[in-house]
């Protein structure tokens, strides 16, 4: 069977993101910002918000996965770009046979993977110490790896301002990843949030990985399974789409 | 249009109102090293951004090998290796999975990319140290390393942005070496380049450009012989003269410089010069150390092009 030149081109593509996802792996996986802000600071935050509470399971659990999905995922991205450009090696890298959105697919890997491995550990840590079962397998497979793309778009995106300094994008990735956790059900659940609250509950993309999570675990949802899917791919693509357009627009003022 | 490798067609470039580069056109044959000189922000690196499919020409078209780098960029790219003026290597990673990740990028299978990359590292004198992080690296070895993340491929076009900038000379000695060997493997070089001794001795072509304008297009030696008029005597005495008045009032020397313990007349008639020297010389009991005649250097014509955008050739 031949090959026809589009899905030639396109898988072409996929190879080339797959290898700038094992590159950014083997660099910033350890790198200290994403240990920070993807590791410590959601176990800080979640420990400051459990301790000495009598919180369910029921909420607990749920809570510390989806956070977890949220603050992994979404960690890699800001630091890549803005690392690239400091450490002098972004021009090389757009000097490749490699397109924008495939250099961007690459980033978003590195973080879906690292995401989807690290959100494993709560998961675990919820079956050992609460006897969390899981209802939905499937469902939890499929929200883990939707979250996380669309947490790791988002982080992609944050990654886009024609700066070389990661602090200042890792600065702009905590102001706009703090607020969403106290709208997205994660301490609260969306039923118990005043009418205002579930108003802006939507506009969160974290509402549907947690509501989906919590569904996974307990069989019970706010929000129908479906809405919670459909929520997180049109999050995914919108924030892949304007990533593109941002880092393409920011790639020239960065060059300059 | 088969023999060229890099065709500019009207190219230009704005930022915002400011125009970079201003409708340049010049062709590249295959197996040619062209240099690009011009002055700080003349355009040089921004022509080099649009070459290599980094920026988006406003204007005007250029190709590689035939290629149009707008719509067809992936794969004008993967005909080209590219060292930019400002770039590093991963220094999270060591030389070896440097030349690694460059030849994956380029689709270079793995037995080829593995042989290639032993090759590259033998040439550039880093295979000793193949798989150390690349962090404790000098900046010499850093920019050997470079250069050989560009050649993992094979590529039939290399782009070097200032590719011996502020490096020692033994590294840039390597660097000229390797140069002259690709163009002997008939690979094409497009190279900026600040020393001007550099292009003089390497380039079969160079392009000036000035503030966004190609001013002049042409062999090092056919630009010098525009300038035929400043040629030059350069002496050295071996008991420096005290007093240089002489030499200033010989009739036939425009112009007097002293550099270090040498002279430079400037004339427009070396043999009247030299016979005048001569007789001095003898006269005052002078010996010289060294006699040279000079023609007009390629600094020469760029200081000349680059000071009047305007001078027509």
């Amino acid at each position: 069977m031949t090959k026809t030149p589009h899905f030639s081109a396109w898988l072409s593509s996929l190879r080339s993101s797959l290898i700038i996802a094992e590159k950014n792996a083997r660099i910033y996986y350890a790198k200290p910002p994403v240990l920070i802000f993807g590791v410590l600071f959601p176990l800080f935050l979640f420990l400051a918000f459990a301790l000495g509470r009598e919180i369910p399971a029921q909420v607990l659990v749920p809570g510390l996965v989806a956070m977890t999905l949220f603050f992994t995922s979404s960690s890699v991205g800001p630091l890549i770009t803005p690392w690239e450009r400091n450490a002098r090696t972004y021009e090389r890298l757009l000097t490749t046979p490699l397109s924008l959105p495939s250099l961007l697919l690459g980033d978003i890997l590195a973080g879906l993977v690292f995401g989807i491995t690290i959100s494993v550990v709560p998961l675990f840590l919820g079956f050992i110490f609460f006897r969390t079962g899981i209802v939905h397998p499937l469902v939890l497979a499929v929200d883990m790896f939707l979250g996380s793309l669309c947490f790791a778009c988002l982080g992609v995106l944050l990654s886009s301002p024609a700066t070389e300094a990661p602090s200042q994008v890792m600065m702009l990735s905590a102001l706009v990843r703090f607020p969403l956790i106290f709208i997205s059900g994660i301490f609260i659940p969306l039923g118990e949030l005043p009418v205002w609250g579930r108003v802006i509950a939507p506009i969160s993309p974290l509402t549907y990985a947690a509501d989906l999570v919590k569904y996974s675990l307990y069989g019970r949802s706010f929000y129908p399974p479906p809405l919670n899917f459909a929520g997180l791919a049109l999050f995914s693509l919108g924030f892949f789409i304007i990533a593109v357009k941002l880092h393409k627009r920011s790639l020239v003022k960065g060059l300059l | 249009m088969k023999d060229k490798a890099i065709t500019a067609r009207s190219l230009t470039k704005f930022y915002g109102d400011l125009l970079a580069v201003d409708h340049i056109d010049f062709s590249i044959q295959k197996g040619e090293i062209f240099g690009f000189l011009g002055p700080n922000g003349a355009g040089k690196t921004t022509t080099i951004r649009m070459l290599t499919g980094l920026l988006q020409p406003d204007e005007g078209e250029a190709t590689i090998l035939g290629i149009d780098i707008v719509h067809s960029s992936i794969m004008a790219k993967r005909l080209m290796g590219v060292v930019p003026e400002v770039c590093n290597v991963y220094v999270d990673l060591s030389a070896w999975n440097n030349l690694m990740l460059m030849g994956k990028l380029y689709s270079v299978p793995a037995r080829e990319r593995k042989k290639r990359s032993k090759e590259l590292l033998e040439k550039f004198g880093l295979s000793e140290r193949k798989d150390e992080k690349t962090r404790r690296f000098s900046r010499g070895m850093k920019q050997r390393l470079i250069l050989a993340m560009s050649l993992v491929h094979r590529p039939s076009i290399l782009f070097l942005d200032e590719p011996t900038s502020g490096l020692d000379v033994q590294s840039s000695r390597m660097i000229r070496q390797i140069i002259a060997e690709l163009k002997r493997e008939g690979c094409t070089v497009f190279l900026t380049t600040h020393n001007i001794q550099e292009a003089n001795l390497m380039c079969d072509r160079v392009a000036i450009i000035n503030q966004g304008k190609i001013v002049a297009t042409d062999t090092p030696e056919k630009l010098k012989s525009t300038i035929q008029k400043t040629q030059s005597v350069e002496v050295v005495f071996d008991n420096p003269p005290s007093r240089t008045d002489w030499l200033k009032n010989i009739p036939e020397v425009d112009e007097l410089q002293q550099l270090g313990d040498k002279f430079r007349l400037y004339t427009s008639d070396t043999d009247v010069v030299i016979h005048r020297l001569a007789e001095y010389s003898k006269k005052n009991n002078l010996h010289f150390v060294s006699l040279n005649t000079l023609g007009p250097s390629l600094e020469d014509v760029f200081v000349k092009f680059t000071q009047n955008a305007e001078v027509p050739l």
